[in-house]
Protein backbone atom coordinates (compact mmCIF):
# COMPACT_ATOMS: atom_id res chain seq x y z
CA UNK A 1 0.00 0.00 0.00
CA UNK A 2 1.23 3.48 -0.85
CA UNK A 3 2.21 5.25 2.36
CA UNK A 4 1.06 8.69 3.40
CA UNK A 5 3.96 11.04 2.93
CA UNK A 6 5.42 13.30 5.60
CA UNK A 7 7.08 16.22 3.87
CA UNK A 8 9.29 18.85 5.45
CA UNK A 9 9.27 22.21 3.75
CA UNK A 10 12.35 24.38 3.91
CA UNK A 11 11.64 27.99 2.97
CA UNK A 12 14.85 29.28 1.46
CA UNK A 13 15.90 32.89 1.27
CA UNK A 14 19.35 34.02 0.17
CA UNK A 15 20.66 30.47 0.55
CA UNK A 16 19.47 30.02 4.15
CA UNK A 17 16.41 28.29 5.59
CA UNK A 18 13.90 30.75 7.06
CA UNK A 19 10.39 30.59 8.48
CA UNK A 20 7.70 33.24 8.83
CA UNK A 21 4.16 33.31 10.16
CA UNK A 22 1.47 33.71 7.50
CA UNK A 23 4.17 34.56 4.99
CA UNK A 24 5.57 37.46 7.05
CA UNK A 25 8.50 38.25 9.36
CA UNK A 26 10.91 35.59 8.17
CA UNK A 27 13.62 34.55 10.57
CA UNK A 28 16.74 32.50 9.91
CA UNK A 29 16.60 28.94 11.19
CA UNK A 30 19.55 27.18 9.63
CA UNK A 31 21.82 25.81 6.94
CA UNK A 32 20.19 24.04 3.96
CA UNK A 33 22.52 21.04 3.77
CA UNK A 34 22.55 20.41 7.51
CA UNK A 35 18.77 20.52 7.76
CA UNK A 36 18.27 18.41 4.63
CA UNK A 37 20.62 15.73 5.93
CA UNK A 38 18.98 15.78 9.36
CA UNK A 39 15.54 15.23 7.85
CA UNK A 40 16.74 12.46 5.55
CA UNK A 41 18.32 10.69 8.53
CA UNK A 42 15.16 11.08 10.59
CA UNK A 43 13.06 9.38 7.93
CA UNK A 44 11.17 12.24 6.37
CA UNK A 45 9.67 11.03 3.07
CA UNK A 46 10.39 14.04 0.94
CA UNK A 47 11.74 17.59 1.10
CA UNK A 48 10.42 20.71 -0.55
CA UNK A 49 12.61 23.77 -0.91
CA UNK A 50 10.68 26.95 -1.54
CA UNK A 51 12.73 29.92 -2.60
CA UNK A 52 10.17 32.34 -1.21
CA UNK A 53 11.58 35.54 -2.65
CA UNK A 54 12.07 34.42 -6.21
CA UNK A 55 8.65 34.68 -7.85
CA UNK A 56 7.80 38.13 -6.60
CA UNK A 57 11.21 39.70 -7.22
CA UNK A 58 11.38 38.47 -10.81
CA UNK A 59 15.11 37.84 -10.47
CA UNK A 60 17.23 34.78 -11.08
CA UNK A 61 18.36 33.39 -7.74
CA UNK A 62 21.49 31.46 -6.89
CA UNK A 63 20.53 27.80 -6.74
CA UNK A 64 23.94 26.19 -6.36
CA UNK A 65 22.59 24.50 -3.24
CA UNK A 66 20.31 22.29 -5.39
CA UNK A 67 23.29 20.37 -6.68
CA UNK A 68 24.81 20.08 -3.21
CA UNK A 69 21.55 18.73 -1.77
CA UNK A 70 21.23 16.23 -4.65
CA UNK A 71 24.73 14.91 -4.02
CA UNK A 72 24.16 14.54 -0.33
CA UNK A 73 20.69 13.12 0.34
CA UNK A 74 19.03 9.89 -0.77
CA UNK A 75 15.37 10.90 -0.60
CA UNK A 76 13.35 12.82 -3.17
CA UNK A 77 13.18 16.59 -3.15
CA UNK A 78 11.32 19.29 -4.98
CA UNK A 79 12.44 22.84 -5.73
CA UNK A 80 10.00 25.73 -5.98
CA UNK A 81 10.30 29.42 -6.59
CA UNK A 82 11.27 31.54 -9.55
CA UNK A 83 10.95 28.82 -12.19
CA UNK A 84 9.69 30.83 -15.17
CA UNK A 85 11.04 28.98 -18.18
CA UNK A 86 11.82 25.52 -19.50
CA UNK A 87 15.49 26.41 -19.12
CA UNK A 88 15.04 27.36 -15.43
CA UNK A 89 13.41 23.98 -14.85
CA UNK A 90 16.00 22.08 -16.87
CA UNK A 91 18.83 23.58 -14.85
CA UNK A 92 17.27 22.54 -11.54
CA UNK A 93 16.36 19.03 -12.73
CA UNK A 94 19.80 18.54 -14.27
CA UNK A 95 21.31 19.60 -10.96
CA UNK A 96 19.53 16.62 -9.41
CA UNK A 97 16.16 17.83 -8.12
CA UNK A 98 13.40 15.26 -8.58
CA UNK A 99 10.57 17.70 -9.11
CA UNK A 100 10.03 21.36 -9.75
CA UNK A 101 7.07 23.30 -8.42
CA UNK A 102 5.51 26.29 -10.14
CA UNK A 103 3.01 28.73 -8.74
CA UNK A 104 2.75 32.37 -9.87
CA UNK A 105 4.22 31.77 -13.37
CA UNK A 106 1.61 29.05 -13.94
CA UNK A 107 -1.14 31.49 -12.96
CA UNK A 108 0.23 34.01 -15.45
CA UNK A 109 0.40 31.38 -18.18
CA UNK A 110 -1.26 28.00 -17.55
CA UNK A 111 0.30 26.65 -20.77
CA UNK A 112 3.62 26.78 -18.94
CA UNK A 113 2.45 23.67 -17.03
CA UNK A 114 1.78 21.83 -20.31
CA UNK A 115 5.15 22.84 -21.71
CA UNK A 116 6.96 21.59 -18.61
CA UNK A 117 5.01 18.32 -18.66
CA UNK A 118 5.75 17.78 -22.35
CA UNK A 119 9.49 18.26 -21.90
CA UNK A 120 10.15 16.65 -18.51
CA UNK A 121 7.12 14.43 -17.92
CA UNK A 122 4.10 14.97 -15.75
CA UNK A 123 5.74 13.28 -12.75
CA UNK A 124 8.19 16.07 -12.06
CA UNK A 125 5.77 18.99 -12.44
CA UNK A 126 4.19 20.14 -9.19
CA UNK A 127 1.76 23.02 -9.08
CA UNK A 128 1.71 24.97 -5.83
CA UNK A 129 -1.51 26.74 -4.98
CA UNK A 130 -1.81 29.40 -2.28
CA UNK A 131 -5.45 29.57 -1.35
CA UNK A 132 -7.45 31.66 1.09
CA UNK A 133 -10.96 31.05 2.33
CA UNK A 134 -13.16 34.10 1.81
CA UNK A 135 -16.84 34.82 2.31
CA UNK A 136 -18.74 34.65 -0.95
CA UNK A 137 -21.61 36.91 -2.03
CA UNK A 138 -24.16 34.53 -0.55
CA UNK A 139 -22.30 34.21 2.75
CA UNK A 140 -20.87 30.73 2.07
CA UNK A 141 -17.11 30.11 1.98
CA UNK A 142 -15.28 30.50 -1.31
CA UNK A 143 -11.67 29.61 -1.96
CA UNK A 144 -9.54 32.09 -3.84
CA UNK A 145 -6.08 31.60 -5.32
CA UNK A 146 -3.44 34.14 -4.29
CA UNK A 147 -0.41 35.15 -6.30
CA UNK A 148 3.11 36.46 -5.50
CA UNK A 149 2.78 35.26 -1.92
CA UNK A 150 6.54 35.23 -1.39
CA UNK A 151 6.36 38.93 -0.54
CA UNK A 152 3.54 40.27 1.65
CA UNK A 153 3.64 43.67 -0.07
CA UNK A 154 3.19 42.15 -3.54
CA UNK A 155 0.65 39.44 -2.72
CA UNK A 156 -2.54 39.79 -4.73
CA UNK A 157 -5.77 37.85 -5.03
CA UNK A 158 -6.00 36.26 -8.46
CA UNK A 159 -9.36 35.97 -10.18
CA UNK A 160 -9.22 32.21 -9.85
CA UNK A 161 -11.26 29.85 -7.77
CA UNK A 162 -9.07 27.25 -6.05
CA UNK A 163 -11.05 24.16 -7.08
CA UNK A 164 -11.26 25.09 -10.74
CA UNK A 165 -7.60 26.11 -10.82
CA UNK A 166 -6.60 22.73 -9.40
CA UNK A 167 -8.61 21.02 -12.14
CA UNK A 168 -7.13 23.26 -14.80
CA UNK A 169 -3.62 22.51 -13.55
CA UNK A 170 -4.35 18.78 -13.79
CA UNK A 171 -5.67 19.14 -17.35
CA UNK A 172 -2.49 20.97 -18.29
CA UNK A 173 -0.39 18.06 -17.10
CA UNK A 174 0.52 18.76 -13.46
CA UNK A 175 1.71 15.64 -11.64
CA UNK A 176 0.95 16.81 -8.14
CA UNK A 177 -0.68 19.69 -6.30
CA UNK A 178 0.56 21.25 -3.09
CA UNK A 179 -2.34 23.16 -1.60
CA UNK A 180 -1.29 25.76 0.90
CA UNK A 181 -4.28 26.97 2.93
CA UNK A 182 -3.22 30.51 3.82
CA UNK A 183 -5.77 31.05 6.58
CA UNK A 184 -4.19 28.19 8.49
CA UNK A 185 -0.55 28.78 7.63
CA UNK A 186 1.67 29.18 10.65
CA UNK A 187 -1.16 29.23 13.19
CA UNK A 188 -0.89 25.55 14.16
CA UNK A 189 -4.59 24.84 14.54
CA UNK A 190 -4.64 21.97 12.07
CA UNK A 191 -4.98 21.57 8.34
CA UNK A 192 -8.02 23.00 6.54
CA UNK A 193 -9.70 19.62 6.12
CA UNK A 194 -12.84 20.97 4.43
CA UNK A 195 -10.92 22.78 1.72
CA UNK A 196 -8.43 19.95 1.24
CA UNK A 197 -11.23 17.39 0.85
CA UNK A 198 -12.88 19.53 -1.81
CA UNK A 199 -9.71 19.78 -3.85
CA UNK A 200 -8.87 16.10 -3.26
CA UNK A 201 -12.23 15.05 -4.72
CA UNK A 202 -11.96 17.44 -7.67
CA UNK A 203 -8.76 15.97 -9.14
CA UNK A 204 -7.18 12.53 -9.53
CA UNK A 205 -3.51 13.43 -9.09
CA UNK A 206 -1.76 13.40 -5.69
CA UNK A 207 -2.62 16.34 -3.42
CA UNK A 208 -0.32 17.47 -0.61
CA UNK A 209 -1.65 19.52 2.31
CA UNK A 210 0.21 22.55 3.56
CA UNK A 211 -0.54 25.07 6.27
CA UNK A 212 -1.69 24.56 9.83
CA UNK A 213 0.12 21.54 11.28
CA UNK A 214 0.73 22.13 14.98
CA UNK A 215 0.24 18.78 16.63
CA UNK A 216 0.50 15.03 16.00
CA UNK A 217 -3.28 14.74 15.83
CA UNK A 218 -3.45 17.21 12.94
CA UNK A 219 -1.61 14.70 10.73
CA UNK A 220 -3.82 11.83 11.91
CA UNK A 221 -6.94 13.91 11.15
CA UNK A 222 -5.60 14.82 7.74
CA UNK A 223 -5.00 11.22 6.73
CA UNK A 224 -8.02 9.62 8.39
CA UNK A 225 -10.58 12.26 7.37
CA UNK A 226 -9.43 13.11 3.85
CA UNK A 227 -7.84 11.17 0.99
CA UNK A 228 -4.91 13.60 0.96
CA UNK A 229 -1.63 11.93 -0.04
CA UNK A 230 0.85 13.81 2.10
CA UNK A 231 1.18 16.37 4.86
CA UNK A 232 3.71 19.14 4.57
CA UNK A 233 4.94 21.20 7.49
CA UNK A 234 7.84 23.40 8.41
CA UNK A 235 8.06 25.07 11.80
CA UNK A 236 6.84 22.14 13.92
CA UNK A 237 9.58 20.03 12.35
CA UNK A 238 12.32 22.67 12.38
CA UNK A 239 11.72 23.51 16.04
CA UNK A 240 11.82 19.87 17.07
CA UNK A 241 8.31 20.14 18.48
CA UNK A 242 7.26 17.18 16.33
CA UNK A 243 10.16 14.80 15.66
CA UNK A 244 9.59 12.85 12.42
CA UNK A 245 10.24 9.38 13.95
CA UNK A 246 7.75 10.07 16.78
CA UNK A 247 5.14 11.33 14.33
CA UNK A 248 5.46 8.22 12.18
CA UNK A 249 5.15 5.90 15.17
CA UNK A 250 2.08 7.84 16.29
CA UNK A 251 0.46 7.51 12.86
CA UNK A 252 1.35 3.82 12.57
CA UNK A 253 -0.42 3.01 15.85
CA UNK A 254 -3.49 4.68 14.35
CA UNK A 255 -3.43 2.31 11.36
CA UNK A 256 -2.16 4.98 9.00
CA UNK A 257 0.32 3.47 6.55
CA UNK A 258 3.67 5.24 6.84
CA UNK A 259 7.27 4.38 6.04
CA UNK A 260 9.20 3.63 9.21
CA UNK B 1 33.68 2.14 -15.07
CA UNK B 2 29.93 2.56 -14.90
CA UNK B 3 28.22 4.12 -17.89
CA UNK B 4 24.99 6.04 -17.36
CA UNK B 5 23.32 6.29 -20.74
CA UNK B 6 22.63 9.95 -21.50
CA UNK B 7 20.37 10.28 -24.50
CA UNK B 8 19.23 13.82 -23.74
CA UNK B 9 16.66 13.43 -20.96
CA UNK B 10 16.74 15.60 -17.87
CA UNK B 11 17.15 14.55 -14.25
CA UNK B 12 19.79 11.86 -14.54
CA UNK B 13 22.35 13.48 -12.24
CA UNK B 14 20.81 11.92 -9.14
CA UNK B 15 21.71 8.38 -10.26
CA UNK B 16 25.31 9.48 -10.71
CA UNK B 17 25.37 11.07 -7.25
CA UNK B 18 23.90 7.92 -5.67
CA UNK B 19 26.66 5.82 -7.23
CA UNK B 20 29.21 8.30 -5.88
CA UNK B 21 27.71 7.87 -2.40
CA UNK B 22 28.34 4.13 -2.92
CA UNK B 23 31.98 4.95 -3.67
CA UNK B 24 31.79 4.45 -7.45
CA UNK B 25 32.38 6.86 -10.28
CA UNK B 26 30.06 6.95 -13.24
CA UNK B 27 30.19 8.55 -16.65
CA UNK B 28 27.19 10.10 -18.38
CA UNK B 29 27.58 9.08 -22.00
CA UNK B 30 25.90 8.32 -25.31
CA UNK B 31 29.12 7.01 -26.85
CA UNK B 32 28.75 3.43 -28.09
CA UNK B 33 32.32 2.36 -27.41
CA UNK B 34 32.23 3.81 -23.92
CA UNK B 35 28.94 2.06 -23.15
CA UNK B 36 30.09 -1.25 -24.63
CA UNK B 37 33.32 -1.26 -22.65
CA UNK B 38 31.75 -0.24 -19.32
CA UNK B 39 31.68 -2.78 -16.46
CA UNK B 40 28.07 -1.89 -15.77
CA UNK B 41 25.48 0.18 -17.57
CA UNK B 42 22.59 2.17 -16.15
CA UNK B 43 19.69 3.27 -18.33
CA UNK B 44 17.91 6.08 -16.49
CA UNK B 45 14.91 8.00 -17.69
CA UNK B 46 11.94 10.10 -16.81
CA UNK B 47 9.32 11.50 -19.12
CA UNK B 48 7.56 9.76 -21.96
CA UNK B 49 8.35 6.37 -23.48
CA UNK B 50 7.91 7.54 -27.07
CA UNK B 51 10.28 10.50 -26.57
CA UNK B 52 12.86 8.35 -24.81
CA UNK B 53 12.80 5.67 -27.52
CA UNK B 54 13.09 8.33 -30.21
CA UNK B 55 16.17 9.69 -28.44
CA UNK B 56 17.71 6.21 -28.23
CA UNK B 57 17.07 5.73 -31.95
CA UNK B 58 18.56 9.15 -32.76
CA UNK B 59 21.75 8.19 -30.92
CA UNK B 60 21.79 4.78 -32.60
CA UNK B 61 21.63 3.21 -29.14
CA UNK B 62 18.86 0.66 -29.63
CA UNK B 63 21.00 -2.14 -31.03
CA UNK B 64 23.92 -1.07 -28.86
CA UNK B 65 21.85 -1.63 -25.69
CA UNK B 66 20.28 -4.86 -26.95
CA UNK B 67 23.74 -6.25 -27.58
CA UNK B 68 25.20 -5.52 -24.13
CA UNK B 69 26.34 -8.51 -22.07
CA UNK B 70 27.47 -6.77 -18.86
CA UNK B 71 24.94 -6.03 -16.06
CA UNK B 72 22.45 -3.39 -17.20
CA UNK B 73 20.03 -1.65 -14.82
CA UNK B 74 17.09 0.37 -16.11
CA UNK B 75 15.65 2.87 -13.65
CA UNK B 76 12.03 4.11 -13.71
CA UNK B 77 11.21 4.84 -17.37
CA UNK B 78 14.57 3.24 -18.14
CA UNK B 79 13.22 -0.04 -16.76
CA UNK B 80 10.06 0.24 -18.83
CA UNK B 81 12.15 0.77 -21.98
CA UNK B 82 13.66 -2.70 -21.47
CA UNK B 83 10.21 -4.27 -21.95
CA UNK B 84 8.50 -5.00 -25.27
CA UNK B 85 5.78 -2.41 -25.72
CA UNK B 86 4.17 0.57 -23.96
CA UNK B 87 0.68 1.89 -24.50
CA UNK B 88 2.24 5.33 -23.93
CA UNK B 89 2.27 6.56 -27.53
CA UNK B 90 1.92 2.92 -28.74
CA UNK B 91 5.69 2.56 -28.46
CA UNK B 92 7.84 -0.41 -29.45
CA UNK B 93 10.64 -0.66 -26.92
CA UNK B 94 13.91 -2.54 -26.48
CA UNK B 95 12.29 -5.91 -25.86
CA UNK B 96 15.03 -7.45 -23.73
CA UNK B 97 12.52 -8.15 -20.95
CA UNK B 98 9.22 -9.95 -21.51
CA UNK B 99 6.05 -7.94 -20.97
CA UNK B 100 4.24 -4.72 -21.67
CA UNK B 101 3.58 -1.36 -19.99
CA UNK B 102 0.30 0.42 -19.57
CA UNK B 103 -1.30 3.31 -17.68
CA UNK B 104 -2.74 3.31 -14.17
CA UNK B 105 -6.41 4.24 -14.17
CA UNK B 106 -7.22 6.76 -11.43
CA UNK B 107 -9.97 5.67 -9.05
CA UNK B 108 -11.16 7.13 -5.74
CA UNK B 109 -8.31 6.42 -3.34
CA UNK B 110 -5.82 5.83 -6.16
CA UNK B 111 -4.21 9.03 -7.36
CA UNK B 112 -2.25 8.97 -10.61
CA UNK B 113 0.74 9.29 -10.88
CA UNK B 114 1.64 6.64 -8.31
CA UNK B 115 3.90 8.90 -6.32
CA UNK B 116 5.53 8.10 -3.01
CA UNK B 117 6.80 5.22 -0.89
CA UNK B 118 5.37 1.75 -1.39
CA UNK B 119 6.35 -1.77 -0.42
CA UNK B 120 8.10 -4.28 -2.68
CA UNK B 121 7.77 -8.05 -2.34
CA UNK B 122 9.92 -10.72 -3.94
CA UNK B 123 8.21 -13.06 -6.39
CA UNK B 124 8.54 -16.53 -4.92
CA UNK B 125 10.67 -18.38 -7.44
CA UNK B 126 12.80 -20.47 -5.12
CA UNK B 127 16.06 -18.58 -5.18
CA UNK B 128 16.21 -14.95 -4.10
CA UNK B 129 17.52 -12.65 -6.82
CA UNK B 130 20.90 -11.10 -5.94
CA UNK B 131 19.47 -7.57 -6.43
CA UNK B 132 17.32 -8.28 -3.35
CA UNK B 133 20.16 -9.42 -1.10
CA UNK B 134 19.76 -7.91 2.39
CA UNK B 135 16.55 -6.14 1.35
CA UNK B 136 13.74 -6.79 3.82
CA UNK B 137 10.51 -8.26 2.52
CA UNK B 138 7.99 -5.41 2.26
CA UNK B 139 10.68 -2.71 2.31
CA UNK B 140 9.58 0.77 1.22
CA UNK B 141 11.00 2.38 -1.91
CA UNK B 142 10.16 5.60 -3.75
CA UNK B 143 8.01 5.47 -6.89
CA UNK B 144 6.96 8.18 -9.34
CA UNK B 145 5.18 6.91 -12.44
CA UNK B 146 1.89 6.80 -14.32
CA UNK B 147 2.73 3.82 -16.53
CA UNK B 148 3.75 0.43 -15.17
CA UNK B 149 5.07 -2.89 -16.42
CA UNK B 150 2.58 -5.71 -16.03
CA UNK B 151 3.71 -8.74 -14.06
CA UNK B 152 5.58 -11.14 -16.33
CA UNK B 153 7.92 -14.09 -16.19
CA UNK B 154 10.74 -11.56 -15.75
CA UNK B 155 9.23 -9.94 -12.64
CA UNK B 156 11.54 -10.31 -9.63
CA UNK B 157 9.63 -8.17 -7.14
CA UNK B 158 6.15 -6.73 -7.28
CA UNK B 159 4.38 -3.77 -5.75
CA UNK B 160 0.70 -3.29 -5.10
CA UNK B 161 -1.15 -0.12 -6.08
CA UNK B 162 -4.71 -1.31 -6.44
CA UNK B 163 -3.22 -4.00 -8.70
CA UNK B 164 0.13 -5.74 -8.69
CA UNK B 165 2.80 -4.55 -11.06
CA UNK B 166 6.51 -5.07 -11.68
CA UNK B 167 8.74 -3.24 -9.20
CA UNK B 168 11.95 -5.08 -10.15
CA UNK B 169 12.49 -7.12 -13.27
CA UNK B 170 15.39 -9.11 -14.60
CA UNK B 171 16.40 -11.59 -17.24
CA UNK B 172 20.07 -12.49 -17.41
CA UNK B 173 22.16 -9.33 -17.48
CA UNK B 174 19.19 -7.03 -18.09
CA UNK B 175 17.52 -5.72 -14.91
CA UNK B 176 15.36 -2.80 -13.94
CA UNK B 177 13.69 -0.99 -11.06
CA UNK B 178 10.44 0.91 -11.53
CA UNK B 179 11.19 2.89 -8.37
CA UNK B 180 14.12 5.25 -7.90
CA UNK B 181 16.84 3.41 -5.94
CA UNK B 182 18.83 6.66 -5.89
CA UNK B 183 15.99 8.28 -3.94
CA UNK B 184 14.86 5.33 -1.84
CA UNK B 185 16.89 5.90 1.31
CA UNK B 186 19.01 3.08 2.75
CA UNK B 187 16.93 0.39 0.95
CA UNK B 188 17.61 1.92 -2.45
CA UNK B 189 21.27 2.25 -1.61
CA UNK B 190 21.40 -1.46 -0.73
CA UNK B 191 19.84 -2.37 -4.09
CA UNK B 192 22.39 -0.21 -5.92
CA UNK B 193 25.21 -1.86 -3.95
CA UNK B 194 23.77 -5.25 -4.90
CA UNK B 195 23.84 -4.22 -8.55
CA UNK B 196 27.43 -3.03 -8.19
CA UNK B 197 28.39 -6.37 -6.62
CA UNK B 198 27.01 -8.48 -9.51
Amino acid sequence: MLTKRIIACLDVRDGRVVKGVQFRNHRDIGDILELAQRYADEGVDELVFYDITASSDGRVVDKSWVNQVARRINIPFCVAGGIRSIEDARMILNDGADKISVNSPALENPNFISELAAVFGTQCVVVGIDSREEVGDDGTPVYRVYQYTGDAAKTIASKRDTISWAQEAEQHGAGEIVLNCMNNDGVKRGYDLAQLALVRDAVSLPVIASGGAGDYSHFADLFSKTGIDGGLAASVFHSGQIPIPELKKYLATRQIEVRI
Amino acid sequence: MIAIIDSGGANIASVKFALERCGETAQLTADHAEIQSADRVILPGVGMAATAMRQLHQHGLVDCIRGLSQPVLGVCLGMQLLFEHSSEGDTEMLGVLAGNCRHFIATPGRSVPHMGWNRIRAIDSGERHPLLADVAEGAHVYFVHSYFAELSGDTIASCDYGESFTAIAGNGNFMGCQFHPERSGPVGEQILRNFLAL
